[in-house]
């Protein structure tokens, strides 16, 4: 892409016109109204417009206007992190707060280029005892904390 | 006296002891993240969110703001110390702060932030005191037209006064006001945006979008830059200001109050804006301009004044017209409709007890942090000290439960995972979160506003430009854009961020 000279505004407005055609692809079926009698299709439609049109306008001036380069780092960091998340929403309903909190310091402290696996197994240990501490009894939040197996 | 009687009141509920302890509570939490570089006051308070619905309103308020302006006064210890900016509004006081450090006047510069933060924030306590009831009074004539341009006027006024790319900021907005609309619609009960999922029904909760966008995205961008952070040893001993430097300081101080008050009610404004600006008219009027940079008191004691100053002026807009101005206010937005307090002028007249409550708790919070922050210097230090690969995954834990908690669902740690994603690939495209988060919290009353007037007006769009208030603030709404987009100024508005 050659011809691309600012990267960061053009993938932007590229991403924009998706959103913006996506909200009007979507809210079709919901019925248009009037200006005075809107109904709920009006003003996602309207929004929907407006976004493709900025999308369109960031788009083309990165055509002309140079800018710097999107840099990625390691992918690692957004890999680890996200998905040690995700892991903790799979575990807690199942296996209790314990079990889910011990996962994701075990796995989201790997993203780390420092990372030392003794220290990660003790931050664990403490952060779920904190965490029944805090949450469970200080707070009294209903969430399930062991396993439902002993529960 | 309406205004003694008023903060009479205020007194009277923000002394009660309860309250003292979340105020106390809530700067002593403001201060550690303020402290800590790589977690700001968004996500702590979006984290706290759910804790606060077991307390009465006035105690969950008073808790949330005293993170927001304790984040500003623990911002300047670790801008001051190590040379980083703990918070945002903290970049400037880097500057001429940490070479204070370096000079050995790390004490001066640290008192001489405390006392302009304290000065600012009695009178900024005040100026909302002042300022918020006539203010409430003219926003309660206001109909859905007036309401419906006033919100496009703050929205375009928080992007203008916003670094970056103006058509970008804009997008964000319009973004965010198409996730608000994601649903069951309040007119038709028609689901929209809502692929049928039924955790989606009652719409996307605004925690789980800050603290994805603001939150998760932090943490990556954190782990990505492996740099290493060099904690300023030097030993610090005792806080101390002689007179001198008091008084060299002190009409900085002033100004940096004056500064960061006006700008920190603009929408957009918050504490961030009012640091800059005081810093470049410090340097302006200084007799020789060269000293900064290098170790000037009057380039810490403007900026740490104004953006405490401003931090508390941006609860105006709030308390009166029910407008956030900076995510912030978008989330004590949010912290209001939980206890099902609409926020806008009603407020006043319907709660006078959370409104006073709230404003006498800001100042003494200041009067606290004063108190706290000098002798407690040196555990910040030590804390400054705790590697961040230590303390990346409490914050994800943290974030993780208090999204959990929210309705027992895990589907919201899922949505926050994603929108931690889409704020990821925001901080690549270099587009701004901050105002997506307005548009998003906006949306709804924007959507309802517009459908009334029109209704009011049978479908004539010209009842925007007729009704005068209404005209006016999209005028001012149109004149900022056309300003903007002037080659000149726009030029001296990157200047300006630039420095």
């Amino acid at each position: 892409m050659r011809f691309v000279r600012s990267p960061k505004d053009f993938w932007a407005g590229v991403m924009y016109i998706v959103f913006g055609l996506l909200a009007i692809l979507i809210a079709r079926e919901y019925p248009l109204g009037t200006a005075a009698r809107m109904g709920p299709g009006y003003f996602p439609r309207g929004l929907g417009f407006l976004m493709i049109a900025l999308g369109a306008i960031l788009a083309l001036r990165a055509l002309r206007i140079s800018g710097t380069k999107i840099e990625f780092g390691s992918p690692k960091p957004l890999l680890i992190v996200l998905g040690s998340v995700i892991l903790f929403a799979l575990a807690a309903p199942k296996l209790g707060l314990v079990v889910a909190t011990i996962l994701l310091i075990l796995v989201s402290s790997t993203a780390d280029s420092e990372y030392r696996w003794k220290e990660s197994v003790i931050a664990s240990v403490i952060l779920a005892v904190f965490t029944i501490a805090a949450f469970s009894w200080g707070l009294k939040l209903q969430l399930p904390i062991w396993p439902a197996l002993f529960g | 006296m309406e205004l003694l009687a008023n903060l009479g009141t205020g007194f009277s509920v923000a002394l009660t002891l309860p309250n003292l302890l979340y105020c106390f509570s809530g700067v002593l939490l403001g201060t550690l993240i303020g402290v800590l570089p790589g977690i700001g006051p968004v996500p702590t308070i979006a984290m706290l969110l759910p804790v606060t619905y077991a307390l009465p309103p006035v105690s969950a308020l008073i808790m949330l703001a005293g993170i927001y302006y304790g984040a500003q006064y623990g911002g300047s210890t670790t801008a001051i110390l190590v040379n980083l900016p703990g918070e945002a509004s903290s970049v400037v006081t880097c500057l001429d702060g940490y070479q204070m450090a370096r000079q050995g006047r790390a004490g001066t510069a640290l008192a001489v932030a405390a006392i302009g933060s304290f000065i600012a924030g009695t009178f900024a306590t005040l100026l909302v005191a002042a300022f918020a009831p006539p203010l409430a009074e003219v926003a309660l004539k206001f109909g859905p037209a007036e309401y419906f341009s006033l919100m496009v006027l703050g929205l375009i006024a928080a992007v203008v006064l916003a670094s970056g790319s103006l058509v970008k900021a804009i997008g964000m907005i319009v973004l965010g006001l198409l996730l608000g609309i994601i649903g069951t619609d309040v007119n038709s009960g028609l689901q929209r945006y809502s692929f049928g999922i039924p955790e989606l029904s009652d719409g996307i909760g605004f925690v789980v979008v800050a603290m994805g966008l603001f939150g998760f995205a932090e943490i990556i961008i954190n782990l990505e830059n492996t740099e290493k952070r060099e904690v300023f040893t030097n030993k610090i001993s005792g806080i101390w200001i002689k007179w001198k430097d008091l008084k060299e300081a002190l009409p900085a101080m002033l100004r940096g109050t004056g500064i960061g008050s006006a700008l920190g009610i603009l929408p957009g404004g918050g504490a961030l804006l009012g640091s800059f600006a005081s810093y470049t008219v410090e340097k302006k009027i200084a007799k020789d301009p060269s000293r900064f940079g290098k170790g000037a008191i009057e380039g810490v004691a403007g900026p740490e004044a104004a953006n405490n100053a401003g931090a508390q002026t941006s609860f105006i807009p709030l308390l009166t017209l029910g407008i956030p101005g900076n995510a912030v206010m978008a989330l004590m937005v949010g912290a209001m409709t939980i206890h099902s307090i609409q926020p806008g002028p009603q407020v006043m007249t319907n709660n006078p007890q959370l409104f006073w409550g709230l404003i006498v708790s800001m100042w003494i919070g200041n009067v606290m942090l004063v108190i706290l922050n000098l002798p407690m210097i040196g555990i910040w230090v030590k804390l400054l000290q705790v590697p961040y690969r230590l303390l990346y995954p409490a914050i994800l834990l943290f974030c993780c439960i208090g999204v959990y908690s929210l309705q027992n669902n895990v589907f919201d740690v899922l949505l926050t995972a994603a929108f931690g994603l889409l704020g990821w690939i925001f901080v690549k495209l270099e587009c701004e979160p901050a105002p997506l988060l307005l548009g998003f919290i906006l949306g709804p009353m924007m959507e309802e506003n517009l459908r009334r007037a029109l209704l009011l007006s049978r479908g004539d769009f010209t009842v925007f430009a007729t009704r005068p208030i209404s005209a006016v603030m999209l005028g001012i709404a149109i004149i900022m854009l056309i300003i903007i987009v002037t080659p000149s100024i726009r030029k001296k508005r990157e200047e300006a961020f630039q420095e």
